[in-house]
């Protein structure tokens, strides 16, 4: 079961990936048991295919998973509706999802629980909670110690970004 | 120079851990080469043709001499004491040890020195008019403007993983210096109705590959604006570059895929909705507060005019060609910013030795309230020294082999390191620069060619800048050995042009005849002393060039103009 941090506690959960036929299944609650889950993440064209009132009535834990190249523009409308988004990484150097994190948290607003999943390395923790992310499904091989304290490599930081809105030059004293 | 304060230099200490700390567990087998690549290239380190590069930041070039005094100092003890300057005014240490890396990052740190983001697909090192503050056609003085940029980009969570590098340029003057035109975006700061500070925006200019001159997205930015608006520029890029191809990825390929019109609407829309007037808003207070942590010279008053300077200049010839050459006009009456130059007949282009560095510093200390630039040209620049000094600092430069009065001739040749130490080279730069100097080592001939750029790059990265050289000399590879093509007519400044193949490769010992026989259809074609090379080509086109290079058997030069457009 993979290693999960949210908001800096390290915890082990499996949150399972659907493809259309357990989507189905899910929806219609027929969901077969099996390895133990805390949820399912359900991928964003499967998510927009689904008819606007089965969106409306998702319940349970469910979360939406967006890659690199799709738009977080495309969840405007459900993100009140939607407790958990994932970016994945398919590689963990494709810096395309730090730029949808800020967009969604940013510009659409979303508040609820924004997940980098795939590729995720503890050298790169730092920056993702920056932008957005508050919780980091590890690689299978990633030391959790070691992880958790990646969040604490500087203590200050120049910019504005989501974890801290005002630049240093907006706290500075001079 | 800005001084860090509290904050700056903890950041930086805890820069050094961190890659410390991952250092150790790449040597420990705890990470990847390929999972430490982009972190040790974030800060500075390469793995070259015979051992790693470490490639450290000067940020818009400007060092004072106890910085210059530790880099020789650790040229010294952790390398083969030299370093080498490059165009994008950062210092190059060709022999250092993958597991000494993190001590001499820790060294650098303790003068406000380091390699962050030197490296990497991720916003570099900011460039800079290298007579930022004291040139007197400067509109706006960049440096303070520079400094936001750099903390603004250090350490920026969102871009740190681009599709590509990412080059921003700065110049306050319309001159360009800073060669603003060929950054992925260049900023000209200028002034607006009732003199308020802006900037013209221009973007996806860059060398290389494709190289491309850039476009104005934005006529004038306010100051307020800058920072957001450049994430705006980052994010569009960060999204829609393209990651699939390394020779496609830089935001010039983007800009030209979608067009400037599509690409500014794209900026604009995102700007508006995420980050315009928001916290990222620079204030007049922090504009200040900058300022204010810069040391700023004391200068003296002096007159214009100095006496002493002249005579010095009527009994000297040698004197007066460096002056001619290496010396520049200054804001402040009575001052003088001068050129070291560090292109030697001999030594290549850029490189400095430890000892020189130190020379170097002690002539800050002593003419130039200890302040030193990095040009892109690969040169050194004393910013503020008083006239009545320049026979003093000449005397003590000339000692330390680094007056060369060269600034602007054909022997300042911008080189980058080549296939002598580089693994993307396809051939050496440095012993055709050294073969060019060597040709051309006569002062008379030299001054009598005039101003001429001659840049040189081994491969098609173009680091030696060879497109907008006047004469540009790109080592290529041709049936596996090298050879060298040559084009004219590319410039820098304003309204940079891109020079254009005059026709084969030559072989290594065939350059310099080849630039030589440039050099004497320039002078037999030229239409007064006052006609500079490149004008000459602007006026004639490349093509008496090509026919007259090419010619066999070699015809003699001739004044004539048209016997030699029909020789």
């Amino acid at each position: 079961m993979p290693h999960l941090i949210r908001h800096r506690h390290a915890t082990r959960e499996h949150w399972r990936l659907l493809d259309a036929a357990a989507l189905k299944d899910w929806r219609d609650g027929a969901f077969e048991s099996g390895i133990q889950h805390a949820g399912v993440l359900i991928p964003l064209a499967l998510w927009l295919e689904q008819p606007k009132e089965q969106r409306g009535a998702a319940r349970g834990a469910f979360g939406v998973v967006l890659q690199g190249d799709d738009e977080p523009g495309a969840l405007a409308a459900d993100l009140d509706r939607i407790a958990l988004i994932a970016i994945e990484f398919a590689r963990f150097n494709d810096g395309r999802g730090y730029s949808i994190a800020r967009l969604l948290r940013q510009r659409f607003g979303f508040r609820g629980e924004l997940r980098a999943i795939g590729d995720v390395l503890r050298d790169q923790l730092f920056y993702l909670q920056r932008v957005g992310f508050d919780a980091f499904e590890l690689r299978g091989d990633q030391d959790v110690a070691g992880a958790l304290r990646a969040f604490g490599d500087f203590s200050e930081t120049y910019q504005a970004a989501v974890d801290q809105p005002l630049p240093l030059f907006r706290r500075r004293i001079a | 120079m800005y001084r860090y304060d509290a904050i700056d230099q903890r950041m930086l200490d805890e820069r050094v851990a961190q890659f410390r700390d991952q250092t150790q567990r790449f040597l420990a087998g705890l990470l990847s080469e390929d999972e430490f690549r982009p972190l040790r290239l974030q800060n500075g380190l390469y793995i070259q043709r015979y051992a790693p590069m470490l490639r450290i930041a000067v940020p818009y070039g400007m060092l004072a001499s106890e910085q210059l005094r530790k880099l020789a100092d650790v040229a010294r003890r952790y390398d083969r004491g030299y370093g080498h300057f490059s165009t994008r005014t950062n210092l190059q240490l060709n022999w250092p040890r993958l597991e000494q890396v993190p001590d001499i990052l820790a060294e650098l740190a303790s003068v406000q020195l380091h390699a962050i983001q030197t490296s990497g697909n991720c916003v570099r090192n900011i460039t800079a008019d290298h007579f930022a503050g004291v040139a007197p056609d400067e509109i706006v003085d960049p440096l303070v403007w520079c400094e936001l940029l750099r903390q603004w980009s250090a350490f920026h969570p969102e871009f740190a993983y681009l599709p590509r590098k990412f080059k921003i340029g700065v110049s306050g003057s319309p001159a360009d210096r800073a060669a603003v035109e060929i950054h992925d975006v260049g900023l000209q700061a200028v002034r607006g109705r009732g003199g308020a500070i802006g900037f013209r925006v221009l973007v996806g200019g860059g060398l290389g590959r494709t190289p491309i001159i850039g476009q104005i997205i934005r006529e004038f930015l306010p100051w307020p604006h800058l920072l957001t608006y450049l994430e705006a520029i980052l994010r569009v890029y960060n999204r829609y570059g393209r990651r699939d191809n390394i020779w496609r990825a830089r935001i010039k390929i983007l800009l030209k895929d979608r067009g400037i019109d599509a690409f500014r609407d794209e900026v604009e829309q995102d700007w508006t909705a995420c980050g315009r007037d928001g916290p990222a808003t620079l204030t007049a207070q922090e504009i200040e507060r900058v300022g204010a942590r810069f040391t700023l010279p004391d200068y003296r008053e002096l007159p214009a005019r100095c006496d002493t300077l002249e005579r010095q200049l009527a009994t000297s010839r040698a004197f007066a060609l460096w002056y001619e050459r290496n010396v520049h006009p200054h804001r402040v009456a009575g001052y003088a910013a001068v050129t070291l130059s560090l292109k030697r007949i001999g030594v290549p282009p850029g490189d400095v030795t430890s000892d020189q560095m130190e020379a170097i510093a002690a002539l800050a200390d002593r003419y130039s309230f200890g302040e030193l630039r990095v040009t892109h040209e690969q040169n050194l620049v004393l910013a503020n020294v008083e006239r009545s000094d320049l026979h003093a600092v000449w005397r003590e430069a000339h000692a330390a082999g680094l007056a060369t009065p060269n600034i602007g001739l054909l022997t300042n040749i911008i080189a980058c390191p080549g296939g002598d130490f580089c693994s993307l080279a396809n051939a050496r730069s440095i012993p055709i620069a050294q073969d060019i100097q060597r040709r051309f080592d006569d002062l008379d001939y030299l001054f009598d060619i005039g101003e001429l750029d001659l840049n040189i790059s081994g491969c098609m990265n173009s680091c030696g800048h060879h497109h907008i050289g006047h004469i540009g000399i790109l080592g290529v590879d041709k049936h596996g050995s090298e050879h060298y093509q040559v084009s004219i007519g590319g410039s820098q400044g304003p309204r940079a042009t891109l020079g254009k193949v005059i026709g084969p490769a030559f072989g290594a010992d065939e350059v310099a005849t080849a630039v030589e026989r440039l050099i004497d259809c320039y002078l037999a074609c030229r239409a007064s002393d006052a006609e500079r090379f490149i004008d000459t080509v602007r006026r004639i086109g490349i093509e008496p060039f090509k026919e007259y290079v090419y010619a066999s058997p070699h015809p003699t030069p001739t004044r004539d103009p048209r016997a030699l457009a029909s020789a």
